[in-house]
């Protein structure tokens, strides 16, 4: 039975399984498909089931269950023997270390999805129509396919720093240009409260792309009556986007605000890469991780997952209400 | 069967017609003047310094820290730590050897990094967990879509709201269910997270592309005979090509770059590429003719993928977000 779970390091067998694994799977539901179709007239609830069970099923064991768990066990002590009520709770908002992990999320969420959707609408802007328009998109697009590790590796080593003394030269080129201007050197990482903002950069630089991709689209999608009334009435340049691109594309600058405050929240790749929470640059998502399985503090892990959850569902709501203002007005 | 064929045939013609649907936001119909008028606009906006100056600027900073770091992987160990990325262009002029494959050969075979083997795992990772939510969603969504069954708005909504759940909410649970059931650390759990995360949206969106398909079509197989399955394969399958090549291209950047289902799921045999180069980062930090090589590594099928199927990915974008 091993045999099937674990390959050890050994390539071929590591790929059996993954074959093993698929035949499997294609077989199971082949299966369940088979017999829903088998009976001339088979009965609705089989059929039924047959189609939405497996899916329903993988959600409650993998989703729905493990989310009402987390929950109780956010309510015990580190391995879930003592009940300790709202304890961990109360600790991640008194304990001068972690506020400032909220702090520091907080201003995550504050800046960096607004940074993006800011850039993203000002380059859709300027590269609209233009010659080079379709090149110029993939460039600042292509961040979307890397990782967030890999986008960590090429911005720490933008950041990378080299003491000041004697005959050795900066590779990091941000200090570089620092040097190039007459400065010092500076450790950018371990500057703090700049280096949550050096951070921050990397998740700007990978979003900006989806920010501009959906703004582009609906900018696109704003009628030409519209635009050319304004023109008549003697609007253009600035007045023209401040008084019509921006309330034109209002709901889709809702959605992606909103949705890239979700992936801020949720992105701890990006810390644990450049500083693993190191230096005052923790937030929830890595605090999280740290407390769940470097410090073994299941519950109170749990309570930083759960507090996760409930710092999204503002977001939404605001996202849904706007969308219902959205659907009314047209 | 063959009305269903011809059904399927003629769907197929009326391709276009899904694709208009699948493509949100529709494009306006423009007046010749209204093209004018923007053509103008255009020409102003292109000798607007100012906007060419911006275009410009963030062009550079997005293209930089990525080319920098690439010129990199491919300097010898020596010149990464004595000088810039940027004088390799001076040396390389004056008629230097600057450039070499020497990092990239020790980042995937050296016995202390051995990203290779890494490789693999994130390969033996992706394919099952791609194809494994996308088929189970495709069942659901067709379920909730086009057949009638008590409490589906309910289920459907319910389905929809797990999207906010964020993955760090099931992980210590999912985990101690792993351990229980003696498969912990095995690839086994790394697909079985990857494909439970990935189904609300998965379902969502799928049934959007699915409810786009006219009911004619199906109304015309069902009075051909066929059930459920068979409208399943002939009549839907065959149309929703592209809105399967969307999520699959999210699906594949999402499990092949994600870090942290792997790393919490995952152990030393079964860690993908994004796992050992984020501890390289870590523990080899200053190591960067591996470093630099490792994230490329790592960035390669990404990269070709998106390249290859950006088209579909742009429309799952705006579908998910426009219609979300």
């Amino acid at each position: 039975m091993d045999w099937f779970i674990y390959a050890g390091d050994d390539p071929g067998h590591k790929l059996m399984i993954m074959l093993i694994a698929m035949a499997l799977f294609v077989l199971v539901m082949g299966l369940i498909l088979f017999i829903v179709d088998r009976p001339a007239n088979a009965p609705k609830w089989l059929v039924t089931a047959g189609f939405v069970g497996p899916a329903l099923l993988m959600l409650t064991v993998g989703l729905l269950y493990p989310g009402l768990d987390t929950i109780r066990k956010s309510l015990f002590n580190r391995n879930g023997t003592e009940f300790l009520g709202l304890d961990n709770y109360v600790r991640a908002f008194t304990e001068p270390q972690f506020l400032l992990v909220l702090g520091t999320t907080a201003l995550w969420v504050l800046v960096a999805p607004a940074a993006a959707t800011f850039l993203g609408l000002v380059y859709a802007v300027v590269v609209d129509k233009s010659r080079f328009e379709k090149f110029a998109k993939a460039l600042v697009f292509l961040p979307m396919a890397i990782s967030m590790v890999g986008a960590s590796i090429i911005w720490k080593f933008v950041y990378e720093y080299k003491p000041n003394t004697g005959a050795v030269e900066q590779t990091g080129l941000l200090n570089q240009v620092l040097v190039w201007l007459g400065g010092e050197p500076i450790q950018f990482l371990l500057q703090r409260p700049l280096n949550n903002f050096l951070l921050m950069v990397v998740l700007i630089w990978i979003q900006t792309g989806f920010a501009m991709t959906l703004l582009s689209a609906s900018i696109r999608a704003i009628p030409d009556d519209i635009v050319e009334a304004a023109r008549l009435d003697g609007l253009s340049g600035l007045g023209m986007f401040w008084r019509i691109t921006i309330p034109s594309i209002r709901p889709a600058l809702v959605v992606v605000l909103t949705t890239i405050a979700m992936t801020t929240l949720k992105s701890f790749d990006i810390v644990r890469t450049m500083t693993a929470g190191r230096y005052g640059t923790s937030i929830v998502a890595n605090e999280f991780y740290e407390q769940s399985f470097r410090q073994n503090n299941a519950g109170f892990g749990a309570a930083l997952a759960v507090l996760l959850f409930v710092i999204v569902i503002p977001i939404i709501i605001y996202n849904v209400r706007q969308m219902r203002l959205a659907e009314e007005v047209r | 069967m063959s009305t269903v064929a011809g059904a399927a045939g003629a769907a197929r013609d009326k391709s276009e017609a899904v694709d208009a649907l699948v493509s949100t936001p529709p494009e306006p119909k423009r007046t010749p003047s209204g093209i004018n008028e923007r053509a103008r606009k255009a020409k102003a906006r292109l000798s607007n310094p100012w906007a060419s100056a911006i275009a410009l600027i963030i062009a550079l900073l997005w293209t930089i820290p990525t080319f920098g770091l690439l010129v990199t992987s491919v300097r010898p160990e020596l010149d990464i730590r004595r000088s810039g990325w940027w004088t390799v262009f001076g040396d390389a002029f004056a008629g230097e050897g600057v450039f070499s494959m020497r990092n990239y050969e020790a980042a995937l075979f050296g016995s202390s990094t051995n990203l290779i083997s890494f490789f693999l795992n994130s390969f033996v990772i992706t394919l099952p967990a791609v194809v494994i939510p996308i088929t189970l969603a495709l069942l659901a969504a067709y379920g909730f879509a086009w057949i009638d069954f008590k409490g589906r708005d309910i289920l459907f909504v319910a389905v929809f709201a797990l999207q906010i759940v964020p993955i760090q909410i099931t992980l210590i649970p999912l985990l101690s269910l792993f351990v229980a059931a003696d498969v912990n650390g095995s690839f086994w759990t790394i697909w079985l997270s990857h494909s439970a995360f990935a189904l609300p949206l998965a379902i969502f969106l799928l049934h959007n592309f699915m409810k786009d398909i006219p009911a004619s079509l199906v109304e015309a197989a069902r009075v051909d005979g066929a059930g459920h399955v068979k409208i399943f394969f002939q009549v839907m399958m065959p149309l929703l090509t592209p809105a399967i090549a969307a999520f699959g291209i999210f699906q594949f950047l999402w499990v092949w770059n994600d870090l942290l289902v792997a790393l919490v799921m995952g152990g030393p045999d079964t860690f993908p590429l994004t796992v050992r180069v984020a501890e390289m980062a870590g523990s080899r930090g200053g190591d960067w003719h591996v470093l630099s090589a490792g994230a490329f590594i790592s960035m390669v099928i990404p990269l070709i993928v998106f390249l290859g199927l950006q088209r579909y990915f742009v429309r799952g974008l705006l579908a998910g977000s426009v219609k979300g």
